[in-house]
């Protein structure tokens, strides 16, 4: 106990914690406990088979392998829109930086509605792309597309504040020794964004396991093939299965949270010789 | 390996930062660039390096050559340049063998790793941070930073070193230190040498040769010595120390100022014209009496009697402040007070004219 009782020249850290508590409790804590307690009326079989069922599984496989594809989209293309707004000056500069956060800001419903618009076999590029032979709008195609969607300002605006503390000299160094660009890339800048970027990474994959507005008009719902695990949710909760829609719940919880766990895992590992002092 | 500059200038907008900039750095010696902040030193060392491109000069045969070749159009990773940063420029997520391998590895990606490991702790024996090889820069400090970037930047055997103001981020101390030891370890390698500082102690100590730079011209190089000494220009008397300066004239083998009239057979002319007038503080005799010989005479206000020499700040009748300096032996003996008067009577000076064709012309005068 006295560990804790360590007194600081400032006073707060009573007050603060307390607050940060009760905050957590009332926010994320109790609503999520309720899952477990709503859950729990079926049993430990009920709920393995609610979380398990053939249709379920399909939608596991899409929501979470989407969502991976559409994070490491971002975490390529976001890279590269991160390097050119803090890199360079050019006309429009604010108004594309501006634009980043456009996925923030707007309602999914409307950013899912524009894009199937835009996607779908007659529109400006799903028309091209059907031309071709790929179906964009209601596939999983489709699904991806959302998701980088509505990911790609948590990469850029991780990015960005990493990028601008990247000294120009330490790049001078690398090619004075020999390095070129693309060397200098792998070995010298990679490295030093790498942790900002897998926070990026992470924050656009969380965001895309959760995603459903969105979603839910271009991917067109078909069970097995384009359902993703929120819309199965919300489908049960709208035949008033409230204990299957929370099984289907908490399994997403148990599976985000070891995700991210190991995540911060290898985030953990990947800057732990650079804290030294 | 020689560095030659040739007619090499450099506009940034309409600032210019280097205008028709010559200069040769012979094989193997230690060449301080030595200036005021924006005189265009760190640019030219930068365009040396590559880091930076003159501005091309249509008709003029311009170009940086080492050695004969001629390198201007070499990218920087091809000029085989060590260059250290005010800032060091390590790589944080390395540790310092990694950052002295580093040159080593992208040069030869499949070299074999006993070969690097060799090579770089070399390396570290010479800059005495062998014991460090598995610390990060962060568990550094400023002083071993430094050493680790030069370190990094010697792997590659390079044929010029390049320093840019490599100890102006480090305290006093280390940074005396630290410039006795580049010092040494050149004279050890005799790598040709161009560092760049604003510290005219670190220069006239550390280098074997002194470029004076201002405004992107070189106004003078030479050996320590004769750029203390012999100051070619106004600018560079100013730069290289304190000194005291007059106003005056110069008429028929004599020149005036302040109260003096002294001989000053260089200037024959029957026509006076405008001089200026340097004299060093340490190049002044102080009496409390007059002697019969010229002198100024002022008033004592400041007495700076902590450290080797005492400095005195005097006003002369005309209202001008006077810088001179006296061994503690001689102030001892003097008695000197605050609002007192002496009388300074100045051993050397050095005259400035404007000739006919309204270039400088500089003379000393001892006396």
């Amino acid at each position: 106990m006295a560990r804790f009782k360590r007194h600081h020249a400032l006073p707060g850290f009573g007050l603060t914690m307390g607050f940060t508590l009760c905050y957590l409790s009332l926010i994320v804590l109790i609503p999520l406990s309720t899952l477990l307690l709503r859950s729990a009326g079926l049993g430990w079989s009920g709920l393995w088979q609610t979380a398990t069922s053939p249709r379920v599984l399909a939608a596991y496989k899409l929501t979470f392998g989407a969502s991976v594809i559409a994070a490491g989209i971002n975490g390529l293309f976001g890279f590269i829109v991160a390097w050119t707004l803090v890199r360079y000056r050019f006309p429009g500069k604010r108004f594309v930086d501006a634009m980043v956060d456009l996925p923030f800001a707007l309602p999914t419903a409307v950013s899912g509605i524009a894009l199937t618009a835009v996607y779908s076999a007659n529109g400006w590029i799903g028309r091209h792309l059907d031309a071709i032979g790929i179906k964009a709008a209601f596939s999983p195609l489709g699904v991806t597309i959302a998701l980088t969607f509505i990911g790609l300002p948590f990469v850029v605006r991780t990015l960005q504040p990493a990028l601008e503390d990247l000294d120009m000299e330490v790049e001078e160094a690398a090619s004075s020794l020999g390095a070129n660009r693309i060397q200098t890339l792998q070995r010298v800048i990679l490295p030093s964004v790498m942790p900002a970027l897998l926070t990026g990474f992470t924050l656009a994959f969380a965001r895309a396991i959760g995603e459903y507005g969105s979603v839910v008009f271009i991917s067109g719902n078909m069970p097995m093939k384009t359902e993703i695990v929120p819309l199965l949710i919300v489908s049960k909760l709208e035949q008033y299965d409230y204990a299957g829609a929370a099984a289907l719940g908490l399994s997403m919880l148990m599976i985000s949270f070891v995700i991210l766990l190991a995540i911060n895992g290898i985030q953990w590992w990947s800057q732990r010789h650079r804290a030294g002092a | 390996m020689s560095i030659e500059v040739q007619h090499i200038s450099k506009t940034f907008g309409s600032f210019v930062a280097l205008d028709d900039v010559n200069l040769t750095v012979p094989t193997g010696q230690l060449v301080a660039l030595l200036g005021p902040s924006g005189s265009g030193k760190t640019t030219l060392l930068r365009v040396i390096a590559g880091l930076e491109q003159a501005t091309p000069a249509p008709g003029i045969d311009s170009g940086i050559r080492f050695h004969d070749e001629d390198v201007s159009h070499t990218p920087v990773r091809h000029r085989k340049v060590g260059f250290v940063f005010q800032h060091y420029a390590l790589f944080r997520h390395m540790n310092v063998f990694e950052n002295g391998a580093f040159g080593l590895r992208v040069a030869r990606p499949r070299s074999r790793k006993l070969q690097i490991q060799e090579r770089v702790h070399q390396l570290l024996a010479l800059i005495q941070l062998e014991g460090l090889a598995h610390r990060y820069p962060s568990q550094l400090s400023g002083g071993q930073r430094q050493r680790v970037a030069l370190a990094r930047a010697l792997a590659v055997q390079p044929k010029v070193l390049l320093l840019d103001e490599p100890f102006g981020a480090l305290d006093a101390q280390v940074r005396q230190e630290l410039r006795r030891w580049l010092r040494r370890l050149h004279d050890q390698l005799h790598v040709t040498s161009v560092f760049v500082t604003h510290d005219q102690d670190e220069a006239l100590e550390v280098a074997d040769r002194v470029v004076v730079m201002n405004r992107g011209r070189v106004e003078q190089v030479g050996t320590p010595d004769e750029v203390f000494h012999h100051p070619a220009t106004e600018f560079v008397m100013h730069f290289l120390g304190q000194v005291n300066q007059f106003h005056g004239r110069v008429e028929e083998g004599r020149v005036r100022f302040g109260n003096l009239e002294l001989p000053f057979p260089q200037y024959a002319h029957n026509q006076d014209g405008a001089a200026r007038v340097f004299i060093r503080p340490h190049d002044v005799t102080i009496d409390t009496k007059t002697n019969g010989l010229p002198s100024i005479q002022a008033t004592i206000e400041r007495i700076h009697s902590a450290g080797a020499v005492v400095r005195l700040e005097m006003r002369t009748d005309a209202g001008q402040l006077l810088f001179a300096e006296i061994s503690q032996e001689r102030f001892a003996t003097m008695h000197l007070t605050y609002g007192g008067t002496v009388f300074v009577r100045p051993r050397h000076i050095r005259v400035f004219t404007d000739d006919y064709d309204n270039c400088t012309r500089s003379a000393p005068l001892s006396i």
